[in-house]
């Protein structure tokens, strides 16, 4: 930062350390709460949970050192490895949510009457509470009185237990989280689509381009901030997914639907957890996880900062 | 004479003096602050804890009684961080094993010595529950049996009797599924009531002390006793006695199939009465039963899980607490809150009477005369947390898958191997 020299020059002695170093300091000091409270919340928090999961710890009394013991212990433990595969379920079928909030989006995308009504309406589900949402589904899932097995019985098919089948359980359960996730989507890529060139359309129409052709090679390059925010958005949606296993079957039925965050959770914080280290362990290993992701996120984002200066 | 017990008060704290005397004497010399932390957050318990909080402020004039309330539920997590920074001077916990880590970390007050002094007549019955390592840890202050409970319409249209024995019971339920009904109703969702099924079957297969073992990690879960407990439960896993999809349900949410009569049995704690009957069931449809023999000449093992309170061991004003934990545990205060006003439930003090109520009456009765074996809390507090958890999500499993039950008995026994070395 360079610091612009007066027009007309003073004296050195007439100005004070801060006066000369003002244009250094102020953003410093600005910056300095946000600063301060990431440091307290985020980062130190982050150190705390890696030097815990070293460490065999009741959470009241003394803690004793293990070393890498935890880390071993997770590598025989079969429910982390059926949480590690869940978390990969939920990051795939997550991103189901971009294409579809991709769809209804282009087809909210047009002028008839009433059409900021249909637009709140399909965004009303991103409106509501993870909790709400897990009710509602659990209760869609109801083996004898949910609506999912009264229609599989109006066209004569065998009813299912969703939520009560250890095969099904995890699928249902990320049916549920991408209904308010792909409308979270669609609204990322209804303000995108606001703000594509209609002259870029108008040529491409020109040039023979319709249908898809025209979606894949004119609209989506220019939807690409909307489709970089809405990949950011769902794979941490995907890699927080706590409440709605929570609510809808409290990691069950055995165990098969925990994910990560729920079996830390489990483990450490519980009724029944009181294994500090081994839960800052599981912690570690998801933020290991999510450190590739963001390590990407942030790359990326810093290319697009070098593309715009140039 | 009351002069000269309130000149000696200070001297005589914590040497042998009768409740009665300790409790007169009390009403001059408490002051400051009594802080309580309750988990007594439902309706009824928090009226009682309310006014439990309100009468023992009036009898102190100089003590001012500080009463928080916290949810039941979320106390279970909330209870470490309370008792470790500015602790209260008495909060509400559970029984036996449960006390474990709070007691390994030096949180509650050993209290031992004010049972010895005879602050706690008339409450020896329920000494063990509240000891480890020797050592009095708190008091209890309501406690209940579980048992069956059944739908005693049903079982006269089809003309059955309470079992007494396993073949009975098998029986009876063959009898039930031929009506189209199921024998039992259960919500395993939150895990804790196939708990309740293992306590039972296993402490009648091999016995109440065995069942201890096996909590103290003592057994092996892979023992041929272990598979016979089993081997007996599956046989009405096998018959379809419980209702489908139970892995979907709370225990709230299986009531209905009890109250509609597509089941006809809940093994439950005795709260789910109040719970039956406000779902339309009268005391003429409503009956219990002891859970029938399996082994013969077995002495019967129950559960009975006991709520409590404890000193915390920072507290500030400790006689008031010893005054207070006196004061509840007094035949007097027994009677009242385990009334029909209060918690409905069993009074801990032997002084005290008891509802009149078919269900408690019966229920007490049971523990009285036909619990020779013993008295456990529940699963999930007399086996260590950890231990508890993976059991009862293995049970669980067992329920719907019974041709798992190696796998989850070699894993049960990996996690004992782990659990109990520590």
């Amino acid at each position: 930062m360079s610091v612009t020299a007066p027009a007309v020059p003073h004296a050195p002695s007439e100005r004070g350390w801060f006066q000369r170093n003002r244009m250094t300091l102020t953003p410093l000091l600005f910056l300095l709460p946000g600063v301060l409270f990431f440091a307290v919340y985020v980062v130190i928090p982050i150190f705390q949970s890696f030097q815990i999961s070293l460490y065999e710890w009741d959470g009241l009394g003394e803690a004793t050192y293990i070393g890498l013991g935890n880390y071993q212990e997770l590598m025989t433990d079969r429910a982390f490895e059926v949480s590690i595969w869940n978390n990969v379920k939920w990051l795939v079928l997550y991103l189901l949510a971009i294409p579809a909030g991709l769809f209804i989006a282009l087809f909210l995308n047009q002028t008839v009457v009433g059409i900021r009504l249909y637009k709140s309406l399909f965004f009303f589900p991103f409106v509501l509470s993870q909790v709400v949402v897990g009710l509602v589904f659990s209760w869609f899932y109801l083996p004898r009185e949910g609506i999912l097995n009264g229609v599989l019985a109006f066209f004569g098919l065998e009813p299912v237990n969703v939520l009560g089948d250890p095969t099904l359980a995890t699928y249902g359960i990320i049916a549920a989280g991408l209904w308010p996730q792909t409308a979270y989507c669609m609204i990322l890529y209804l303000t995108g689509l606001n703000a594509v060139d209609p002259e870029q359309i108008e040529a491409g129409r020109l040039d023979g381009a319709k249908g898809i052709r025209m979606l894949w090679y004119v609209v989506l390059p220019q939807l690409k901030p909307a489709t970089f925010i809405a990949f950011v958005v769902t794979i941490i949606g995907a890699l927080r997914s706590f409440d709605l296993i929570s609510i809808m079957t409290n990691g069950g039925p055995f165990g098969s639907t925990r994910v990560l965050s729920f079996y830390m959770f489990e483990k450490a914080l519980s009724e029944y957890g009181f294994r500090m280290g081994y839960g800052a362990a599981i912690a570690v290993v998801l933020f290991l996880i999510m450190l590739i992701f963001i390590g990407y996120f942030l790359w990326q984002m810093w290319q697009d900062e070098k593309e715009a200066r140039r | 004479m009351r002069s000269i017990f309130t000149a000696g008060a200070a001297a005589l704290a914590g040497t042998t003096m009768l409740a009665g005397m300790a409790f007169a004497d009390a009403h001059s010399n408490l002051s400051g602050t009594l802080r309580i932390t309750s988990d007594m957050s439902n309706p009824g318990p928090r009226a009682v804890m309310e006014s439990l909080a309100a009468e023992f402020d009036e009898m102190h004039p100089d003590l001012e009684v500080d009463l928080t309330i916290v949810d039941r539920e979320a106390w279970k997590t909330q209870i470490r961080n309370a008792l470790s920074a500015d602790p209260p001077d008495v909060v509400n916990w559970y029984a036996a094993n449960r006390m474990t880590p709070y007691v390994d970390a030096g949180l509650f007050m050993d209290i031992t010595d004010w049972w010895d002094a005879g602050d706690y007549e008339g409450l020896d019955s329920v000494r063990g529950a509240m000891t480890i390592n020797d050592r009095q840890w708190g008091i209890p202050y309501t406690y209940y049996q579980w048992g069956v409970y059944y739908r005693e319409d049903i079982f006269n249209e089809l003309g059955l009797e309470e079992p007494e024995t396993w073949e009975q019971e098998i029986a009876n339920c063959q009898a039930i599924l031929d009506s189209g009904r199921r024998c039992y109703t259960i919500g395993t969702k939150f895990l804790w009531t196939a708990g309740g099924w293992f306590d039972y079957i296993n402490m009648r297969t091999n016995g109440f002390d065995f069942h201890m073992a096996l909590g103290r990690g003592e057994v092996e879960w892979t023992d041929d006793r272990v598979r016979e407990t089993f081997a007996n439960w599956r046989q009405l896993i096998d018959m379809g006695a419980y209702i489908d999809d139970h892995q979907t349900y709370s225990w709230q949410e299986a009531l209905p199939f009890m109250i509609n009569g597509e089941a006809t049995a809940y093994l439950m704690g005795n709260f789910a009465v109040d719970q039956l009957r406000n779902g339309g069931l009268t005391d003429d449809q409503l009956d219990f039963y002891q859970f029938p023999i399996i082994t013969e000449g077995l002495p019967q093992g129950e559960d009975a899980p006991t709520d409590t309170f404890h000193v915390a061991a920072g507290a500030q004003n400790v006689d008031a607490a010893r005054a207070f934990l006196a004061y509840v545990a007094s035949p007097e205060v027994q009677t009242r809150i385990n009334g029909p006003d209060g918690l409905g439930q069993l009074p801990v003090n032997a002084n005290a009477s008891i509802v009149d109520d078919e269900f408690l009456q019966q229920g007490f009765e049971m523990l009285s005369q036909n619990a020779q074996g013993g008295i456990a809390q529940f699963f999930d507090r007399d086996y260590p947390a950890e231990m508890a958890s993976i059991a009862m999500e293995g049970f669980q499993e067992f329920m719907v898958f019974p041709d798992n039950l190696d796998d989850i008995l070699n894993r049960l026994e990996q996690a004992r191997q782990r659990i109990y070395s520590e």
